[in-house]
């Protein structure tokens, strides 16, 4: 069984919902990247998302549309996102890592090209935002192939007949977006995304991890109730820009301590939901 | 170049997946693929539906002053020597430019599908402008995403959209220009989508857009085959358009396909010439990719990531182009060549001072290319050139780059 498949049976085990922090590698820099991986972990990160910036990020708030762009900046490409998880891996061999994406850059790197790289650097799954199950043809040969799972995404707007043909395409787990909207914008509706879930549910045994909209513990506390996961992203990046905001002269590890301490109350918010 | 291939096949695509060949598709984030299906399923069934072919036919004809004429440029022909050039006058449709062929169409369809709310994005303005002129008549709510950089040298246009009752959203991520503003309104859209409609303003963007704004625009060409036998009682020589998305080239372009002996040149913003990196001419020098919903040629580089362009004109200047362009030029059916920032100016003054027509600049880029090519041509043989849009809102972009204060 794949990591990513091992882990969330365990947490299903143990009746426990997963946390996902996603943060843009190469944000606030490249060289701080797995620090901030590992730090995650610590603090109570199941699984990690991985975004790769891109030039055009289509489904993306502003928080995290400016990390992109930072990232860029700093020159992050890539093969500097399979640098970082190769990075990673020599210290953590057990938590998964899932990197989220657009097309493009996968498409210039070569789809098997990006399969093969994935899985050598220790990448267990992908998610990319703008490759529908109607597009996904090369990519999920060249994935499958490698024992690498394709998550795929489910909205508030995909029809049933819909649902049912993504999660029969779908590995790993199903990634639901809870709000119509970019990431970190909109008014969660717990009972919508409950009712939701459900439906998919009904229709898959694959896990179902909620994002788009989770800011705060209450929030992660409300969306871990019918969830197997919940994904985090704008908030933990929004924190870091504040801290450095806020003082110029911060170190990254400080910076980055924003963040991780934003993930520890969302872990207690999490569990707590359980008890 | 010959051409291996029958006219049937020009009429059959995009296929039902919305290709051109490998270009075009549907590359969106899933909240909007529900919204795609739906606007498809539409359009398919009013596109047979001689009732709303009647009301575009009728707006076309008492709204935006339709047929446009087809207007042989006696001196610029007789001063350049070899073929004669003909221009298709766009720049007298209502609002100035080709766009509003197409936002009438979609106007209709937002009406159909009954969506109160429209958006737009717009790199010039004329697109924005076209837009705002259909929502204002059709009593809709209008937002214009546009990148700040084309709001500070597209200003008139921007007020024309505010007195037509629209918002126009500046947009200052990335490089502020057309690209940006149409992540944005995708942005707007993800977000809004069960009252929102999307109208897109060229032959790019996720399926089915390429495919109903070359409907919608392909009046151009009809018109000007029928103009062109009726006028001269032969077909043209040649075609020449300019391509940014792509929009006006198409529609020009789409009904003469099938005519073997009809040559077809696509004129791209060369900027400050190819070679320097600096312009807007992914089917000239870029590579396929995918970008705002579609696989096309665009400008990248080595890592995918998309490059900023340049263009004297807001309304060429964008990294990508449509999928059906990318799938012609593949073809061998059209030729994809670049004009450069210099002779675009210098064709913009050449027409305006000795034909009395003030080009848009990026229509300019068309006028540079047929110039040249009708040199090398004989005066028997025709150049058609879409003259796409008027050149009112570019007035005070050519006095600044001439150190003019107007």
């Amino acid at each position: 069984m794949s990591r990513l498949r091992g882990v969330l049976a365990q947490l299903k085990a143990d009746q426990r919902t997963a946390l996902i922090p996603y943060v843009v590698a190469g944000d606030p820099s490249p060289e701080g990247t797995v620090t901030l991986l590992h730090s995650l972990v610590e603090a109570g990160a199941d699984i990690l998302e991985v975004g790769v910036p891109f030039s055009d990020p289509m489904s993306e708030g502003v928080v995290i549309q400016q990390g992109h762009e930072r990232a860029l900046a700093n020159g992050m490409t890539l093969r500097g996102v399979l640098q970082i998880v190769a990075e990673f891996r020599e210290r953590d061999l057990e938590t998964p890592v899932v990197v989220m994406g657009y097309a493009n850059p996968i498409e210039r790197f070569g789809y098997e090209d990006f399969a093969s790289a994935s899985a050598e650097a220790g990448i267990d799954g992908l998610i990319t935002v703008d490759l529908p199950p109607e597009e996904v043809d090369k990519l999920d040969a060249a994935l499958r192939h490698r024992d690498l799972d394709n998550i795929f995404l489910i909205s508030p707007t995909t029809p049933d007949a819909r649902i049912r043909t993504i999660v029969e395409r779908a590995t790993g787990f199903i990634y639901y977006v809870a709000v119509k909207g970019v990431t970190g914008s909109g008014q969660l509706n717990v009972t919508e995304v409950a009712e939701r879930v459900s439906l998919v549910r009904a229709m898959t045994d694959l896990p179902v991890a909620v994002g788009f909209g989770i800011k705060d513990a209450d929030s992660a506390r409300a969306v871990a109730g019918v969830a197997d996961a919940v994904v985090v992203g704008s908030a933990l990046i929004d924190q870091m820009v504040r801290a450095s905001t806020a003082d110029p002269a911060l170190g990254e590890i400080q910076i980055q301590q924003a963040a991780v301490t934003l993930l520890k109350s969302l872990r207690e918010g999490v569990d707590s939901s359980l008890s | 170049m010959t051409v291996d291939v029958t006219a049937e096949l020009f009429t059959s695509m995009p296929d039902s997946h919305g290709r051109f060949g490998q270009y075009g598709g549907k590359f969106v984030a899933e909240t909007l693929m529900s919204a795609l299906a739906d606007l498809e399923e539409l359009y398919r069934k009013l596109k047979q539906d001689a009732a709303f072919q009647r009301e575009f036919d009728l707006d076309l004809a008492h709204y935006v002053g339709r047929p446009s004429p087809l207007y042989e440029a006696a001196r610029l022909s007789d001063q350049i020597g070899g073929a004669r050039i003909l221009l298709k006058r766009e720049d007298l449709n209502h609002t100035g430019a080709h766009k509003v062929n197409n936002t009438i169409g979609q106007g209709l369809l937002a009406k159909y599908i009954g969506k109160r709310r429209v958006i737009a994005e717009t790199g010039a303005g004329q697109h924005g402008v076209a837009s705002a002129t259909v929502a204002a008549r059709l009593g809709l709510e209008c937002h214009v995403f546009m990148g700040e950089e084309d709001i500070r040298r597209q200003s008139l246009n921007v007020y024309r959209m505010k007195l037509l009752g629209a918002e126009v959203v500046p947009v200052t991520s990335g490089s502020r220009t057309l690209k940006d503003a149409m992540n944005e309104a995708m942005r707007d859209w993800v977000t809004n989508v069960e009252d929102t409609f999307y109208i897109i303003g060229t032959v790019a963007g996720p399926h089915p857009y390429p495919m109903l704004v070359r409907d919608f625009q392909s009046v151009i060409g009809r018109e000007a085959r029928a103009q062109s036998l009726s006028q001269y009682g032969k077909l043209p020589d040649a075609l020449v358009a300019c391509v940014g998305g792509g929009s006006n080239a198409i529609g020009l372009f789409h009904p003469f396909l099938g005519d073997a002996g009809v040559e077809m040149y696509g004129v791209e913003a060369g900027g400050k010439g190819l070679e320097t990196g600096l312009h807007a001419a992914p089917l000239s020098v870029g590579s396929p990719g995918v970008l705002h919903g579609n696989r096309t040629y665009l400008m990248q580089d080595g890592d995918g990531q998309i490059l900023e362009t340049h263009s004297v004109s807001a309304g060429l200047d964008y990294p990508g182009v449509g999928p059906e362009h990318a799938w012609l030029k593949d073809l061998g059916r059209v030729q994809y060549v670049a004009a450069n920032d210099d002779e675009t100016l210098e064709s913009f003054h050449r027409l305006t001072r000795i034909e009395g027509i003030m080009p848009a600049l990026e229509t300019a880029h068309a006028v540079a290319y047929a110039e040249k090519l009708a040199a090398q041509m004989t005066p028997d043989q025709h150049i058609i050139v879409n003259l796409s849009g008027r050149g009112d809102k570019d007035i005070l972009t050519v006095a600044a780059l001439e150190g003019i204060e107007v």
